[in-house]
């Protein structure tokens, strides 16, 4: 292992360069990870600064700190930011980080497309706030509807930035669920079956595909406004014959398997997580994996429960609204086998058990208010007042940023060394729940009273004053909580205690490396023969072990084992690319592209097109080195 | 202390034809471009199910361009299908016919589709069907391009000798591509031109 002259061999064929020339040209899994998870963050904060101004603007009646046209670029904003930059981009991060680690390899299959992933994000998120500065962000709120979104209504840059820019990170969606897919498929450990990857690896599996099968829809949404707003197509016209309803039903075909992209890889940290602080496996793998995939399943076919107030006909309003309800069931499915878990396990109450233990119960207040909507009645009443708010927020924070942060405690000691403060940790967990119940619940008050999303201010006389202002106040204590948070992260970083290899005795293959784990990963490839590889001593349920420090050694350059989809047989020895600056060539050649498109400059486009083909050939050259050619 | 052991059968080494990882890849990829077509046939129904009254506005568009093109489409994936299989057997030479053949056919049809475009009496921005047509025919001729470009970077690897009996994952990847491409055009010659004539 460590120190022995093999280990000394990998780790100089693995490590990148020092310095600026290996941070921009690294395809380690593990560089990648950590700085979707950081840029996510960062994107993070930034939203969360937008929403404190909008509380700040309406925690009492006729407030005139922010004017109309910045309020509504400001609610925009932290949509698309929320939304778009972090919530995904920070479960990549921990997909990128995490996967090879839980399936016992090297790397992500396509090293260089995770880098190129990682940049098309970075570059889209600055692109999508290029117009910020300018005052004119994009204004028509994050799901953009026609005809407002139109150019005879918003003539500005404004939507065209976001049409373009939504396009753009498509690319990096769609190029890093390619890689998690095919990575799921082909670069297991040997040995480990499907039906023993952690539930992590099937949440973001699951996301992948979905968004594969949905971001087309959306990407082909934004494309056909720019054109309608800049080459003179009419698809939402209806002056020629366009459908402004076309714009909704692409934007929510997307729309909803988004919405279970960017919480079923959370719900899986928790499925994996949850049971290490419980002491016990998790109740329920197998109908836990089958309710991920129901789930985003029957996502595909409940679109229109975002359109109820639209006008569609009643059969199709009772059937969307029929499949929204049978949603519960896988949902109640995760709910009951994480009750059970803890129910039957002995919990020890620590900090990163009190995040996951915090969102199932946001998760259920989520999922009640969510089942409320979904009676057609009940939405007709309550679409676009502040219950919506409430229920997204409750989904969207409680399913995402509770088990994000607890994800973060639960495997800093492995991506640093070091463990988290306990005493912060539960703070800023007692804190945030707080500031966030009292930011979030009055929410549904309010909007049973009627007070409808998306104004800039209300008058005096309309009674919405008080739970307004309550609201404000919880979004500053939730906002305390996590910067709490990030003070832990940051005096852990430089003071916590040294970790070990696995400081919380769990059960998955990550924690059988280093922490920090060095850059080849394993130094040399498990072999799988449970679904929890480091408890079998402790279940004793078979006479099978698998074998961790007793594999392949695959030390003739980069190399990983390729096997084969369902049983992780090894099929083949994949060879694994070298760090290399075309990645980021690419995406820049990418974004200038659009750039130019922006700026309607032709030529711009071409050297752009031509700089980003003259990449992908240099990129796909056929190497000796791949072994993509003999000679 | 690791501990190394020898599988029981020697491993393939490197991109082995279906094993590699690029092979997976390329059918993820044609998994999210098939959906992406899905989608601008969804929008074309939609939008002609709420036309007010004829669609397409103008009849339906005529055949005499676009039977010969599918038909030089198809010969296209027949040849280079054909040019694959030579290489499966060590013929390099058949690959580099193939490839080539199925460059020139592309080119061909391209040039034929920028032909129909030329005669077309409305442009992108007469009427909703006038912007679907445009933008679902050159949402294909941008991938006929790309396959194009495929075509012509395999085969100048063929030339440099690249590809053998044993190595050309490459090639069965531009090629399945380029199947792909094809499938899609026989979707949309359905849609523009024989659908309207069904009902």
């Amino acid at each position: 292992m460590e120190g022995s002259p093999s280990s000394a061999s990998l780790r100089k064929t693995w490590e990148g360069k020092p310095g600026l020339a290996g941070w921009l040209s690294t395809v380690d899994h593990k560089e990648i990870g950590k700085r979707y998870i950081v840029t996510a963050f960062i994107f993070l904060l930034i939203g969360g600064l937008e929403a404190l101004a909008i509380r700040l603007q309406l925690a009492r009646p006729n407030q005139t700190l922010l004017t109309p046209e910045q309020y509504s670029q400001l609610f925009t904003m932290h949509g698309v930011t929320m939304i778009f930059l972090y919530a995904l981009p920070v479960l990549s991060g921990f997909s990128n980080y995490l996967w090879p680690l839980l399936l016992g390899s090297r790397d992500m299959a396509f090293p260089r497309l995770n880098a190129m992933s990682y940049w098309v994000f970075l570059f889209a998120g600055v692109f999508l706030y290029s117009s910020f500065p300018l005052g004119k962000a994009p204004d028509g709120g994050w799901f953009n509807y026609v005809p407002y979104a139109s150019l005879a209504y918003n003539p500005g840059p404004n939507i065209d930035v976001y049409a373009l820019g939504m396009v753009l990170l498509g690319i990096s969606t769609t190029v890093g669920s390619i890689n998690f897919v095919v990575t799921l498929a082909r670069t297991r450990a040997p040995g480990m079956s499907i039906n023993r990857v952690p539930v992590l690896v099937w949440g973001t599996v699951t996301a992948s595909v979905g968004n594969l099968l949905a971001v087309p829809a959306v990407s082909l949404a934004f494309l056909m406004l720019w054109m309608d707003r800049q080459a003179g197509t009419h698809f939402f016209d209806s002056a020629a014959g366009g459908q402004p309803l076309l714009w909704q039903h692409l934007f929510w075909m997307f729309g909803h398997p988004w919405v279970y992209a960017i919480v079923l890889p959370a719900m899986g940290i928790v499925s994996d997580a949850l049971p290490v602080f419980c002491r016990r496996p998790l109740v329920g793998y197998t109908a836990v994996a089958l309710s991920t995939v129901t789930t985003m399943v029957l996502g595909f076919g409940v679109w229109v429960h975002h359109m109820f107030a639209s006008g569609l006909p009643i059969l199709s309003l009772s059937f969307f609204s029929a499949a929204s309800f049978v949603i519960v069931i896988p949902s109640a499915v995760a709910v009951f086998a994480w009750i059970a878990t803890i129910w039957t396990g002995r919990p020890v109450f620590n900090a990163p058990f009190l995040f996951f233990a915090g969102f199932v119960l946001l998760f259920v207040i989520g999922g009640v208010s969510g089942f409320m909507t979904a009676a057609v009645p009940v939405d007709w009443q309550l679409t676009r007042t502040y219950f919506v708010i409430a229920h997204l927020h409750y989904v969207l924070i409680g399913i995402n940023v509770f088990p994000v942060l607890g994800g973060i405690i639960y495997w800093f000691p492995k991506v640093t060394g070091r463990l988290m403060n306990e005493t912060l940790g539960k703070w800023s967990f007692w804190i945030s729940f707080t500031g966030f119940n009292t930011a979030f619940f009055p929410m549904h008050i309010l909007g049973i009273l009627g007070m409808p999303r998306r104004i800039y201010t209300y008058a005096d006389r309309l009674g919405w004053g008080t739970p307004n202002l309550v609201v404000s106040i919880g979004a500053f204590i939730f906002a305390a909580g996590i910067l709490l948070f990030l003070f832990n992260v940051f005096l852990s970083l430089g003071r916590g205690k040294a970790a070990g290899d696995n400081p919380w005795d769990a059960s998955s293959l990550e924690w059988s490396t280093s922490s920090p784990p060095p850059p080849y990963n394993f130094a040399v490839i498990p072999i799988v023969a449970s679904r929890y590889p480091l408890w079998e001593d402790i279940m004793d349920e078979g006479p099978e072990r698998s074998s961790i420090g007793r594999g392949l050694l695959l030390d003739k350059g980069r190399e990983t084992v390729g096997t084969s989809p369902l049983d992780a047989e090894p099929d083949v020895i994949l060879k694994m690319p070298g760090d290399t600056y075309l990645p980021l060539l690419l995406s820049l050649a990418i974004t200038v592209l659009f750039v130019s498109m922006l700026l309607h400059s032709r030529w711009g486009s071409y050297a752009a097109g031509f700089a980003g083909l003259l990449a992908t050939v240099c990129w796909l050259w056929p190497q000796r080195a791949l072994g993509q050619i003999d000679r | 202390m690791a501990e190394t052991i020898i599988p029981d059968r020697r491993l393939p080494v490197g991109s082995a034809g279906h094993l590699a990882s690029g092979w997976w890849g390329m059918l993820t990829l044609i998994l999210t471009e098939g959906a992406l077509f899905a989608y601008l046939f969804f929008s074309y129904f939609y939008l002609a199910s709420h036309a007010l009254g004829q669609w397409p506005p103008g009849g339906a568009p005529k055949l005499d361009i676009s039977i010969p093109g599918t038909l030089i489409l198809i010969a296209g994936s027949i040849v280079v299908w054909w040019g694959e299989r030579g290489i499966e057997r060590g013929s390099r030479r058949r690959l580099i016919l193939g490839l080539s053949a199925a460059l020139i056919l592309g080119i061909v049809f391209i040039a034929m589709q920028l032909f129909e475009w030329h005669r077309q009496p409305f442009t992108l921005s007469t009427d909703v069907y006038s912007s679907l047509y445009f933008t679902i025919t050159g949402t294909h001729i941008l991938h006929v391009v790309v396959g194009l470009l495929m075509l012509a970077v395999l085969l100048l690897w063929s030339v440099l000798g690249h590809f053998d009996a044993e190595r050309h994952a490459a090639a069965s990847i531009g090629v399945l591509y380029w199947h792909f491409v094809t499938v899609v055009w026989l979707a949309v010659f359905f849609i523009f031109y024989i659908a309207p004539r069904l009902v």
